[in-house]
């Protein structure tokens, strides 16, 4: 299938390394606007915006880990919201740590919410989460261990389509129950909050949301490089293989619950570091960030920014999310509604998401200007319309899959 | 443990296989037996047990009873689909399945013999030789023109021949194919059936057809299957005289 070059161009590297550049730029760009502009000043960042700038990129590498699994291998997860929340509970713990005898009843051990329960020593997995280290191997390790587990039995069995889909919403609703529970020792409902700061840094300080803000960048930086170059290996084409036509793949030979599976650890793990940037640029983990509802929203960025193509999620995590910011602030009880529009009008009319939108008008005006630079009859039109057609055809076959995927 | 009778040198043998869903018997101990190097046509009325009897044979479906002996030792029945394609028996669908959204190219390159594992995939490269390899399966199922091509943009007999492609690649012992001549044109037909006489040179083929033109071309042993258990065994003008074989399918 020939596609136009804009199409090919986005599909490129290419577009891989503007944003890059971009994310770079923001990175550096957007702490230093903070820090350094003069408050007043037209350029400068608030650390309020700094803050919600950092919860979108966190948000964003969520959505290129649900990309990786749902985009390319055709695993429709609705519980990553699950590995997103366990990563942020393993950085809580640590926070919670850290606060030491600062907190309200000043035991030096103990958090709060176990005075209050009248705990008298510490549960024995809360052990090591004082020293930083160990907590950012559990930020990998519990997701990363969750998702194995969870994989093995469902890969195995050969569960796919809607019933993964419903098992995976299980999941993640089964953990916010136990969660909500006080004598899970995770704090209940307030969750772990109150922290005071990160490796010595107070977290209420510019320069330490600064850092964070950095890491997040940088994180995603590197999140997308990973997935980028597990894409184009021939895993890659695997993967796309398990998607297209599953039995073709496991009957030329490749062990496809294996491929399933690795690439749900790496997605799971990418999601809990995502939490864990994310837990303290907000300030809060509680049993609410495992609520379905948030694993179906990820969905809906990865859908609007355009499936199977990793930086359209990026780009449709931060778009739907600004609008979110916007839409709570100004018409609080309009948003779920727009986001239920949001996510019937991207599966009728944007299929490819807003990045697919974006390939297609760029090509239609690349034509139109070389249909009035060539004066030759009406041919420009033939091989213009052609791969617009051949990817709505594409993207009609992908749709019919799905829906073939959730039949079986 | 009693004895079992499994003839020297067969690829392929099948003894007293019974498969039933829900009481419905699929297959009916069938028996069948496959020298090395041999074509086989299977031919036989819709629900005769044709492509039952291929899932049986590549792992799909386990059977209630009976044997099935792949290269005079290997009993299939132990293992799943991965195992069984990398022992070298390859499978073409009815429907032709090819990877849509990948180029033909592409497509060839994960059909090629080798590495299977993750891990491996990961960090995998493509070889001269193996580039070499798969030009040459281009040049054999004509699509050297079409090879960056995606393969969902190819006519419905190039995926069928992409798909045999596909299975030639991954150099079975073995090829199952199920009705490869389904909407093809004659002269894709035609051509289809010099390519199997040609493959058969090198490896063994069981090849599941309804259309008898085809079955004729082939030039081979002819196997008709009826509920599940084999009705007739010789030459195509042999099974169509047979008065059993002309009450199956003309129903009289």
């Amino acid at each position: 299938m020939k596609l136009g070059p804009v199409t090919q161009f986005l599909m490129n590297d290419r577009a891989g390394k503007y944003l890059l550049s971009i994310l770079l730029a923001v990175a550096v760009l957007v702490p230093l606007m903070n820090l350094t502009v003069p408050e007043g000043s037209a350029l400068h960042v608030s650390t309020y915006t700094l803050t919600l700038l950092g919860k979108y990129l966190c948000y964003a590498l969520l959505a290129l880990a649900v990309d990786l699994i749902w985009g390319y291998c055709g695993i429709l997860s609705l519980g990553h919201g699950a590995f997103f929340a366990l990563g942020g509970y393993a950085m809580g713990m640590y926070l919670m740590r850290q606060i030491g005898e600062r907190g309200v009843y000043g035991n030096p051990l103990l958090p709060d919410f176990m005075v209050f329960l009248n705990w008298q020593e510490l549960p024995w997995y809360w052990s090591g989460f004082n020293n930083f280290f160990f907590a950012m191997v559990m930020v990998a390790l519990v997701p990363g261990f969750l998702a194995f587990v969870f994989g093995w039995l469902a890969f195995r069995s050969r569960v796919t389509g809607v019933y993964l889909s419903i098992i995976t919403q299980a999941l993640t609703y089964a953990l916010m129950l136990a969660f909500f529970r006080n004598d899970m020792g995770f704090g209940g409902n307030n969750g772990l909050t109150d922290f005071k700061d990160l490796l010595g840094f107070n977290l209420q300080s510019d320069s330490t949301r600064a850092v964070l803000f950095f890491s997040s960048a940088v994180a995603l930086m590197l999140g997308y490089i990973l997935c980028r170059s597990i894409v184009l290996s021939k895993l890659g084409r695997i993967l796309i293989s398990v998607r297209d036509a599953e039995a073709r793949t496991r009957f030329l030979g490749y062990r496809v619950d294996k491929f399933k599976l690795f690439v749900f650890v790496v997605s799971s793990v990418l999601a809990g570091i995502a939490g864990a940037l994310y837990v303290p640029q907000v300030g809060i983990i509680n049993p609410g960030e495992f609520s379905p509802i948030n694993s179906i929203e990820i969905i809906i960025w990865v859908a609007v920014g355009g499936r199977g193509t990793l930086y359209g999620a990026i780009v449709g995590a931060v778009l739907v999310n600004y609008a979110k910011t916007y839409f709570t602030a100004a018409f609080p009880e309009l948003w779920l509604f727009f986001l239920g529009a949001l996510f019937v009008i991207s599966t009728l009319y944007l299929p490819r998401g807003v990045v697919g939108l974006a390939a297609d008008l760029l090509e239609k005006r690349r034509s139109l200007g070389a249909g009035g630079g060539a004066s030759v009859q009406a041919e420009p039109e033939t091989p213009v319309e052609s791969p617009q057609a051949a990817v709505a055809d594409d993207s009609k076959s992908s749709k019919e899959s799905e829906i073939e995927l959730s039949t079986n | 443990m009693q004895t079992k009778h499994i003839p020297q040198s067969s690829i392929l043998y099948l003894n007293g296989v019974s498969v039933s869903f829900d009481g419905f018997k699929a297959l009916n101990s069938l028996s069948l037996d496959l020298k090395p190097g041999e074509l086989r046509a299977i031919i036989g009325p819709n629900g005769a047990g044709k492509t039952t009897m291929m899932d049986v044979i590549t792992g799909k479906t386990r059977p209630d009873e009976g044997d099935v002996i792949f290269n005079n030792s290997i009993d299939l029945t132990q293992h799943d689909e991965a195992a069984i394609a990398n022992m070298g028996v390859g499978r073409k669908f009815q429907k032709p399945t090819v990877i849509e959204s990948l180029t033909v190219f592409e497509n060839l390159e994960l059909a090629l013999a080798g590495g299977r594992g993750v891990i491996a995939s990961l960090f995998h490269k493509l070889q001269t030789k193996q580039r070499e390899r798969i030009d040459e399966i281009l040049t054999l199922v004509d699509l050297t023109q079409r090879a960056n091509e995606q393969a969902g943009a190819l006519s419905h007999g190039q995926k069928q021949w992409l798909e045999i492609g596909m299975l030639l690649i991954q150099e079975p012992e073995l090829l199952l194919i199920d009705e490869p001549a389904a909407g093809m044109t004659d002269v894709e037909t035609e051509k289809t059936a010099e390519l199997f006489k040609e493959v058969s040179q090198k490896h063994s083929l069981v090849v599941v057809e309804h259309d008898m033109d085809f079955v004729r071309a082939l030039e081979c042993k002819v196997t008709v299957l009826h509920e599940g258990r084999v009705l007739a065994e010789g030459s195509l003008d042999q099974v169509q005289k047979n008065e059993q074989v002309i009450e199956v399918y003309l129903g009289r």
